[in-house]
């Protein structure tokens, strides 16, 4: 089993790993197979969009993970894809396209591309849910 | 680079690859032929098969050559099972006694044969240090039983069973009941008791008549030899069933070319083991001492496996780290120099914890901390005391990463 180096980058130095002190939404999902946990803290912010109306967007986020190097590279680089997007453009962001940002995942390691996104997705809907 | 992963392979020895090097271009003869180039090869096996005669006190038409400890483990189970069927009555099914903390070499040919229907398996239970009980084995005897396979040494947590205990225990049951058992009355099949040795015979006596076994099973590259050759010991009159045909090597029991090379160097680098075992034995508990000693002061830091001393091999110490994935450890200590390996079910291809680690009751959540550190007598007390210093940064930095459980 070998990881791609942008798995490896993403393990040694991951990017927006942390909390963030008051966040907009937060939400935590483990895997009970394989005990990875994953944590993603929500800085949502409001743009204009061009037609004059309001979105909302991800301003930032922070991720906390225990799990393999699979699952620590997969949290990082989900935080990156999804800054700055709308929360309509980052609920879109497959595992798939994941999996293709880190240069490809070994096959048994895909599911933890999956528990990110379920993480993100999870974190977006208590944010709704508290509007 | 510091190589703690001696359980997986270790580095082949100076003197095993000076004896081998001849071997590949310039007696490279095959030991079949009758030219002198055979001749020469030839003669290189009957005196490799001398030495480990009589390191393991057994008789040169005892000792096979293989391909490894997983070929060999593979034909004395298999070769039981299948010389048993034909000897068995009809509808009778072999059966195995098996420790569940087995190498999958073991563990996956018995479960292999249970499931294909050509024998039964009782699978022995272990206690939290990873010991069988000799008692437990004779308990689950039946008139079937043929064979009972225990590893000498555990690769994953270094608990020694009490192989010679078993032996005796066997060999007295073997006496008194095999000659009148209602099913084998006619053919007085004696249990055969067969070990896994490979990660013993460095640090530990494995003479065949002092432990009682029948079959014995090595391989050169956990001792400095070279990869791909191994040892079968069969005692004579054991019933087995030849392995691999096509060729009247080894005895008309294992054909194929025999790998001279290999096992020249298998042969001079167990000489060198057996040679300096307690020397051996002396610096590399110290090691391990040390390295228990400094690690266990980590905070949610256990030792699986035996305590130190006559249950533990010097060599091989497994840890449990709470709240990490081994996995993310064995990376991190990677890039700061330090070869070592886990346990822990995301290192493996299937995503199951280790059996070993849950046989002896350890949690799956806590499997997945785990780290397996096994050392050589190439290693020094600045490495160990180098690596505890990188184990105490990467627990830290990889612990930093999780979330607070909550």
């Amino acid at each position: 089993m070998l990881y791609s180096q942008k798995v490896l980058d993403h393990f040694h130095n991951p990017h927006n790993h942390g909390e963030i002190s008051s966040p907009s939404a937060s939400a935590q999902v483990g895997n009970p197979v394989c005990g990875d946990i994953i944590k993603f803290d929500l800085e949502i912010g409001q743009r204009p969009k061009d037609d004059g109306s309001n979105e909302s967007y991800i301003k930032d986020v922070k991720f906390q993970t225990m799990g393999c190097a699979a699952a620590i590279s997969v949290s990082s680089v989900m935080t990156d894809m999804v800054i700055g997007q709308s929360l309509e453009q980052a609920s879109q962001v497959s595992f798939e396209d994941i999996v293709k940002e880190l240069d490809g995942l070994p096959p048994i390691k895909i599911h933890c591309a999956q528990l990110a996104r379920e993480c993100l997705l999870k974190a977006i809907e208590h944010y709704e849910e508290s509007q | 680079m510091v190589y703690f992963d001696n359980a997986a392979t270790t580095a082949v020895s100076e003197l095993a690859l000076k004896e081998m090097s001849p071997y590949f271009s310039q007696k490279y003869g095959n030991a079949s032929s009758l030219h002198q180039y055979g001749q020469e090869a030839s003669q290189a096996l009957s005196k490799a098969r001398q030495t480990v005669t009589q390191i393991l006190g057994a008789k040169p038409s005892e000792i096979f050559f293989t391909g490894g400890a997983s070929e060999s483990n593979n034909w004395m189970i298999k070769g039981v099972v299948e010389a048993a069927s034909s000897l068995l009555p009809a509808g009778a099914k072999p059966h195995l006694i098996v420790s569940p903390i087995e190498h999958h070499c073991v563990l996956d040919t018995a479960e292999y044969l249970e499931q294909s229907g050509q024998a039964q398996v009782s699978w022995l239970s272990v206690d939290s240090a990873g010991l069988v009980g000799p008692r437990d084995i004779i308990s689950l005897i039946q008139d079937n039983t043929v064979l009972v396979s225990v590893m000498y040494v555990n690769n994953e947590i270094g608990t020694i069973e009490p192989i010679a205990e078993i032996g005796a225990a066997l060999r007295e049951y073997n006496s008194q009941n095999r000659s009148v058992s209602p099913l084998t009355s006619h053919l007085p099949l004696p249990i055969a008791f067969h070990t896994d040795a490979v990660q013993a015979v460095q640090y530990l006596d494995c003479r065949v008549d002092r432990l009682g076994v029948d079959a014995l099973s090595l391989s050169a590259h956990k001792f400095h030899g070279p990869k791909g050759v191994g040892i079968a010991f069969i005692r004579q009159g054991t019933k087995i069933a030849r392995f691999i045909h096509g060729g009247a090597q080894e005895a008309n029991q294992r054909a194929g070319t025999e790998n001279v090379s290999g096992i020249v160097g298998l042969e001079a680098a167990l000489l060198e083991a057996a040679n300096n075992r307690q020397k051996n034995f002396e610096h590399v508990s110290q090691l391990q001492k040390s390295l228990i000693d400094q690690v266990l002061r980590i905070d949610n830091v256990q030792l699986t496996g035996p305590l130190p001393g006559r249950h533990r091999v010097p060599h091989i110490a497994s840890f449990v780290v709470s709240g990490v994935d081994g996995e993310a450890l064995l990376l991190r200590l990677d890039s700061e120099g330090f070869a070592v390996s886990s346990g822990s079910a995301c290192t493996s291809a299937s995503l199951d914890p280790s059996h070993v680690l849950l046989a002896i009751g350890v949690g799956e959540a806590e499997s997945h901390g785990s780290i397996r550190v096994s050392l050589s007598s190439y290693n020094t007390q600045e490495e160990v005391d180098q690596f505890v210093v990188a184990f105490k940064k990467v627990i830290k930095e990889v612990r930093a990463l999780a979330p607070r459980l909550s």
